[in-house]
């Protein structure tokens, strides 16, 4: 009884922090309509700013002056991404803005290691809160009791500033009808720019909050990320009271799901959800989406098979690739291997986000459920390769089909987090169910077949499963199903209207994405000899989204070159730099500025420039963000 | 013989506003119905709740004998009721042909298919639907750059493609310019006194209504206030009350004189 108490405060203490960044990303999203990945990283900002400053500034007045302080500064910070970057890509699809927000993620954790160094970094107590309290003969901290009342009062705060003030009252307006605040002569700009500072400030006081409880490492972004979005999935976006209560109701989860199931104590927290996403899909205080916005992908220049010489091309190109290994060394086979294992994971993830209008941040879940399905097969049974590369991919099936039938019940930025959410769930499994997968250490000696196991051996074999899947996946883009696929994106409206069931048809496209992901993640699993962890973890989904938008995300062909140019490039750059991340994210964001439509995209528009395809048809096409130039018929 | 649409009592509110209130009506196969009344008297509310998009508090709707109230709009098409929106949709990253295609495969059940080139599916079908239209010229351009009278004539030839005993029309006319509105009703009251299609549509445009309309009812409020030949519906006074504004509309006497 006594134990189940003070498991329940620590709970609660824990809920604190994270309820201060869910309540940020919520107001932010209600007005701006833009979920800050990036949101994690102001959290860590926000611990680390505070560590410098109470290390400086000492006494009570100077350690609670430093927290409010170091807030204040990664709250400017927030601000100034909001200005620079921000303000280009409102209009955006929102995988745009979750890509954007993501690459300053990456920025920020290698600025992070420049300046702080890579190692955990150890706060001071907080002065005045250093004991602990005794109750039922178990010792709780006393700064767990403060956070415990930090809750409601920030809670009570935002409250009054939201009904008592100008501004508040603007705030509430524009996140019910942005358009009506503008046409009464609002400006804006600084309106969003404020919440922006607002929620960031919130969110690095979360994170400063922390540091008398917890190590400050520069892992605390992805981890605290992935817990607000599951957060704002329960509670609903735009509402702070959602995020208060899903923080405390996950941080609760939390504190119990450790005691239930040791091994996995993220499944209680994916059991509530999927519960509260089957009854209310819009989190317990959120509100349905109006209308939706127009998915990525929306090209106004139809989709149309090779023609023939195209044909003749591509097969110039594979026969091209199939003769490398005559001329090439093992070390580049090797990376040509990896580098078409890429090509099938992007093209799978292609399908779903091009053609099916979903853009999923957790693909990586079925690429390395695919990997873990070979590894267990071989492992647990002894399987040859072939059988392990046939039936591994069924474990990232299965787990589409599962996943999938919740992630398609939503869309737009929902989908995005749910997808990721469930894929960090799958990696926790993997980490932490060491006796099965190994944890960390990952399983070791998935090797392939004598016939395969020389890099010219294998780099065939990954060649043949790429040309295939890209192939078949091809074939299913210009098949009646992938035509109501993609008629089910272009307008759901109409779609439904003439029959189409929208929902089973993205289910499908969910599974097969996710069963050709597990055919490359298999794939990987023999050229690496293992499998790991990372291979289910967020920079893998993050790599296939960029490989995406690198190739152009509005073409057929574009998935395939851009993990070619993709995976070579970072390949190359890992050897180059020690600031990947850095180089990874300022790529990340300047193409989804500048670049929107990718290296195919461009190709194309400079063709249909230099040559228009008929007389009487329109000429070319200068779409941005799918802004279509109409132009009259006659 | 069982009217083509019978509609009893329909009826739909909205958190104490009713938009809609014991609507009844009925629709012959070939007949065209028009259904006006001012902004806000609840005519996008009723087509919505016939195609399926809304579903309705009370009442029946029955197409053809067999009951399809509450049913999702995809069932409902599935028994034969094609629909343009008073804003169209359309398939913008397909030409103009493929928009058809999409439609006459799931008419014919094969959008399950996975292994045929879409592309050239239906291609006869589509090329007819589109004469129908006057589009066939403009089959093979992008969806995407149509002007917006070319747009709502397509949306006609996708409506048209599950072969529709009936067609619901949303102010089918709306945004076009006055020519293009003739023309566009024309085509429509054509192909459906031909194909023997009954058709209901909402429209502002009286010019429109009054030509090719066989019936026009009155919607004011939520509630029908007259039905019957455009000319019978032309010279109800409570029809000029409301759209002449009298003044009288929300004076008490005047109700009463209503409920009489």
């Amino acid at each position: 009884m006594e134990f189940i108490l003070v498991q329940t405060l620590s709970g609660l203490a824990s809920a604190a922090s994270l309820f201060l960044v869910a309540s940020g990303l919520s107001i932010i999203f209600g007005v701006t309509r833009i979920v800050n990945f990036a949101h994690g990283a102001f959290y860590m900002l926000g611990a680390y700013m505070a560590f410098t400053l109470t290390d400086r500034w000492t006494g009570a007045f100077g350690f609670w002056g430093a927290i409010i302080a170091a807030s204040l500064v990664v709250a400017v910070l927030g601000a100034l991404m909001e200005m620079v970057l921000l303000r280009r890509i409102y209009q955006a699809p929102e995988l745009f803005q979750l890509l954007a927000t993501f690459g300053v993620t990456l920025m920020v954790q290698d600025i992070v290691v420049l300046i702080w160094g890579p190692e955990d970094l150890m706060g001071p107590r907080a002065p005045g809160f250093t004991g602990a309290v005794t109750v039922f003969g178990r010792m709780v901290p006393s700064y767990d009791f403060l956070l415990i009342a930090l809750g409601p009062v920030v809670l009570g705060l935002l409250w009054l500033l939201f009904h008592y003030t100008r501004w508040g009252v603007l705030v509430r307006a524009a996140t019910q009808d942005r358009d009506m605040v503008a046409a009464l002569g609002v400006n804006q700009k600084w309106l969003f720019t404020s919440v922006f500072a607002l929620g960031v400030f919130l969110a690095a006081l979360g994170g400063a909050l922390q540091i008398p409880r917890t190590t400050v490492s520069h892992s605390m972004d992805l981890a605290i990320i992935v817990e607000v979005f599951v957060v704002v999935v329960i509670g609903g976006l735009g509402s702070v009271l959602g995020a208060f209560v899903a923080a405390i109701i996950v941080s609760e989860l939390n504190a119990f799901g450790i005691l239930i199931f040791p091994k996995i104590s993220l499944i209680l927290v994916f059991l509530v959800m999927a519960v509260v996403l089957v009854i209310r899909p819009w989190g317990l205080f959120g509100k349905p989406e109006s209308a939706p916005r127009p998915a990525a992908g929306l090209s106004i220049r139809p989709w149309r098979p090779f023609t023939p010489a195209e044909r003749i091309a591509v097969a110039v190109g594979v026969f091209g690739a199939a003769v490398l290994p005559f001329f090439l060394g093992n070390y580049a086979l090797t990376v040509g291997a990896e580098i078409l294992v890429f090509v099938l994971f992007a093209a799978s993830l292609h399908f779903l986000m091009t053609v099916g209008g979903l853009a999923s941040f957790g693909h990586a879940a079925y690429f390395g459920l695919g990997a873990y399905g070979a590894a267990f097969l071989v492992k647990f049974t002894g399987a040859p390769m072939e059988a392990a590369l046939l039936v591994g991919p069924l474990m990232g099936l299965a787990g589409a089909v599962v996943f999938g039938w919740f992630c398609v019940r939503l869309s737009g930025v929902y989908f995005a987090m749910l997808t990721l959410a469930f894929a960090q769930i799958a990696w926790s499994i993997a980490f932490q169910w060491v006796d099965v997968t190994g944890g960390d250490n990952g399983m070791l000696g998935i090797w392939p077949s004598t016939w395969a196991s020389s890099p010219r051996g294998f780099f065939w074999l990954a060649l043949g499963i790429a040309v295939v899947g890209v192939g078949i996946l091809r074939v299913l883009v210009f098949s009646p199903f992938g035509y109501g696929l993609r008629a089910s994106r272009d307008s759901a409206l109409r779609s439904e209207a003439i029959g189409i069931d929208r929902r089973s048809m993205q289910w499908v496209a969910f599974i097969v994405a996710g069963t050709f992901a597990g055919i490359s993640g298999a794939t990987f699993a023999f050229l690496k000899g293992s499998v790991f962890p990372d291979f289910l973890g967020i920079p893998t989904s993050v790599d296939g989204l960029v490989m995406v938008l690198l190739g152009g995300i509005e073409t057929v062909s574009g998935a395939v070159v851009g993990a070619v140019v993709y995976k070579a490039l970072a390949i190359w750059l890992m050897s180059q730099t020690d600031l990947s991340k850095l180089v990874l994210g300022a790529i990340i964001v300047l193409l989804v500025v500048a670049f929107p439509k990718g290296i195919v995209g461009f190709l194309e528009d400079l063709r249909y420039r230099l040559r228009p395809p008929r007389a009487n048809g329109a000429g070319p096409k200068t779409a941005g963000y799918g802004i279509a130039k109409v132009e009259a018929a006659e | 013989m069982t009217a083509l649409l019978d509609v009893r009592n329909l009826a739909k509110s909205y958190g104490g506003v009713h938009a809609v209130r014991g609507v009844s009506f009925s629709l012959e196969a070939g007949q065209i119905l028009a259904l006006i009344g001012p902004n806000g008297a609840g005519k996008s509310t009723c087509f919505n709740m016939l195609n399926g998009q809304i579903r309705p508090n009370a009442g029946s709707i029955t197409l053809a004998g067999q009951d399809i109230t509450g049913l999702a709009p995809r069932v409902v098409w599935r028994k034969g009721v094609g629909r343009t929106f008073q804003i169209t949709a359309t398939f913008a990253s397909m030409t103009v042909r493929e928009n058809v295609q999409v439609a006459l495969l799931s008419h014919h059940g094969k959008l399950w298919a996975a292994f045929r080139y879409a592309g050239a599916a239906y291609l006869k079908e589509a090329e007819a639907l589109l004469a129908l239209v006057g589009m066939e010229a403009q089959a093979a351009r992008p969806c995407g750059e149509l002007a917006y009278g070319d747009l709502k004539r397509l949306e006609l030839a996708i409506a048209l493609a599950n072969d529709p005993k009936l067609l619901l029309m949303d102010e089918p006319t709306a945004g076009m310019a006055p020519k293009e509105r003739v023309d566009l009703m024309r085509l429509t009251a054509g192909i459906a006194r031909e194909k023997g299609i009954g058709v209901l549509f909402t429209e502002h445009d009286m010019d429109v209504v009054f030509e090719h309309a066989d019936s026009v009812m009155v919607l004011n409020r939520g509630e029908l206030i007259a039905t019957g030949s455009p000319e019978a519906v032309r010279r109800d006074p409570q029809v000029r009350a409301i759209y002449l504004g009298d003044g009288l509309l929300y004076d008490a006497k005047h109700r009463e004189g209503d409920a009489a």
